[in-house]
């Protein structure tokens, strides 16, 4: 017997990761679709003081696993973890972030409990007491939904797809205690060294105006006009996984299925195609301007505003209207 | 002993074919196959054999093992994969397969338990027509060895598996004892193509073929028969934004008028 809808909360730099307040958002929506409890995992080293946020953002019961090897991922660690949230709690579905954690953890603790798993969805609702999950796929030329024969059905959501729940610090929820007696030296997958990539100015997730650019800017100083135009409007820069590629932009900076999912005001497509691939990175985007030589441009079908000429004739007067716009 | 790698890849549709090729049958819930576009291997899994190579490379004795599961065409890129450097290839092929993920990471478990003697498996990080990236982390389980995910870089160093991660804001370096079973992202870098006369040497090379009953399955417990998720629907999205294309005589008037058109919907 199946209880309830959980989420596997994820922690970063000691608070709830914003992903998992929206999989909270999609967990209570789903939950009260099959009239279940939404339940959340908290698992980590010194995280019990958080589960407070999780009840305030949709839990009603938070299973805690507070265990100093928990300290930092490992997937040996948390999937261990997770099977024993998942053996207290008993729930129909698990939910989780299609984030660094969650695409690691997802089918591990999916095969481990004898189910499956659905990564990277952007949508789960209950239809007749069955738990649905629609994803996309190809690249994101297609979507599939899927109904599950095994319980409890392992689901990643991808960010910025839901929303979480408003805030509310009256809501009441139930603290549970798991024991899972994690031992350190049962963990195989060891972390044993960090590098941040220093990312300047504002954060492409949190950026209202993205200027990215993609194989048709040609270079890497190609890029410093779409720089000129990102500064010109408190924007950041983006690029495509084949400017990555090319060495012209540093990965950090790349948009698209196997990078980052971003959704801004505005988002400047220069010298993009419009590969599904790209575009699965910035359908959160509320409004699109493409810039692009070839009129037969597959971007221009999800761009709002559309100019078909060379980006270095156009970005550089762009840059001087925004500017006086601005001024 | 030499060191001993087993890749695993797939045969997917090729993703650069161009978009307005792409159709779904929604009916039959698959995907067309284009006119004239050929299946490739999907790319993630080609930097998994790459990723063998270059261990392969820097090591004094090692063969690797390219496994496919698909259907008979997918010898292709098992030769691919010979061609680019790998020394035996086997091919999973048998309609009992024909399941959701479960089916194919137990085939391919059960293939590499078969071939025996592995210090290393690894696979794309997706494959990219179903973008799932759940089949490593099966295999690693069944097998039960760790598995790492998302590598820009795989080394050996004794006995013991050293992987940096790809991570939104950076990497981590994560070790492993081997056996184990590591994911390959596109940070590697690029795969290495064929030379002609590698690819003559592949097409010489033999190929196993193992079904089944080679693996000890009984075809009424995988494949469709053990779907643990079902396909409801197949679509393709459709996008309702109409395109408002801003024209001018010269740059600096479209561009003043691009400007303008987006303070007057306020989005600047």
């Amino acid at each position: 017997m199946a209880n309830g809808i959980l989420v596997a909360a994820e922690v970063s730099g000691g608070a709830v990761a914003s992903i998992t307040l929206e999989v909270l958002g999609a967990a209570r929506r789903l939950a009260d679709q099959m009239g279940k409890p939404a339940q959340a995992a908290l698992v980590g080293s010194g995280v019990e003081g958080l589960a407070k946020e999780l009840i305030a953002h949709g839990a009603d019961q938070v299973f805690v696993v507070d265990e100093p090897a928990l300290a930092k991922y490992s997937c040996d660690g948390f999937v261990a973890a997770m099977e024993k949230v998942n053996a207290a709690a008993s729930p129909d579905a698990i939910l989780m972030g299609q984030s660094d954690m969650g695409r690691d953890l997802g089918p591990r603790l999916a095969f481990r409990l004898g189910s499956v798993s659905a990564m990277d969805c952007l949508n789960v609702t209950g239809e007749g007491g069955k738990v649905i999950a629609e994803r996309p796929c190809y690249g994101g030329n297609a979507r599939a939904t899927y109904s599950f024969n095994t319980s409890p059905a392992v689901i990643s959501i991808r960010s910025k797809a839901q929303e979480p729940v408003a805030r509310d610090d009256s809501r009441q929820g139930q603290v549970t205690k798991v024991d899972a007696g994690i031992d350190a030296s049962a963990i195989r997958d060891k972390i044993v060294g960090h590098q941040e990539v220093a990312e300047e100015g504002i954060r492409l997730e949190d950026a209202d105006v993205i200027v990215a650019g993609g194989r048709g800017i040609g270079s890497a100083e190609g890029f410093s006009v779409l720089e000129e135009l990102a500064k010109a409007l408190g924007g950041a820069v983006g690029a495509t996984r084949a400017a990555c590629d090319n060495g012209w932009r540093p990965v950090s900076e790349q948009i698209g299925l196997t990078g980052k999912i971003v959704g801004p005001t505005l988002y400047f497509a220069v010298g993009i195609s419009g590969a599904s691939q790209h575009m699965a990175g910035c359908t959160g985007a509320k409004n699109i301007v493409a810039i692009n030589k070839d009129p037969e441009a597959i971007v221009f079908k999800s761009s709002r505003f559309g100019i078909v000429d060379d980006y270095k004739k156009v970005l550089p007067a762009l840059v001087e209207a925004c500017r006086k716009l601005k001024a | 002993m030499p060191l001993h790698i087993i890749a695993c890849v797939k045969q997917v549709p090729d993703p650069e074919a161009p978009a307005s090729a792409f159709r779904v049958d929604e009916a039959a819930k698959k995907v067309v196959a284009a006119a004239g576009v050929t299946p490739v291997i999907s790319q993630f899994d080609a930097l998994a054999v790459e990723a063998a190579l270059r261990i392969k490379d820097a090591a004094s004795d090692a063969k690797i093992t390219v496994i496919s599961l698909g259907p008979e065409s997918a010898r292709d890129v098992v030769k691919h994969s010979l061609a680019m450097g790998a020394d035996e290839g086997v091919l999973l092929t048998d309609s009992a397969f024909d399941g959701d993920s479960y089916t194919t990471a137990l085939a391919l478990s059960k293939a590499i338990e078969k071939i025996g003697d592995y210090n290393l498996v690894l696979c794309g990080r997706q494959a990219t027509d179903w973008d799932a990236g759940v089949v490593g982390y099966g295999i690693a389980e069944m097998l039960g060895v760790p598995s790492v995910s998302l590598a820009k870089s795989v080394t050996v160093q004794g006995d013991k598996v050293v992987v940096e991660r790809v991570l939104m804001e950076g990497y981590d370096t994560v070790e492993a004892p081997l056996p184990a079973l590591v994911t390959v992202s596109n940070e590697l870098g690029e795969p290495r193509y064929p030379k002609l006369q590698q690819i003559m040497m592949a097409a010489r090379k033999q190929v196993t073929v193992w079904g089944a009953g080679d693996l000890g399955l009984d075809a009424s417990k995988v494949g469709a028969g053990a779907v643990r998720m079902n396909l409801e629907r197949l679509f393709q999205p459709v996008s309702e934004v109409e395109c408002e294309i801003v024209e001018g005589e010269t740059p600096d008037e479209v561009a003043t008028k691009l400007a303008q058109r987006l303070r007057e919907q306020k989005i600047i």
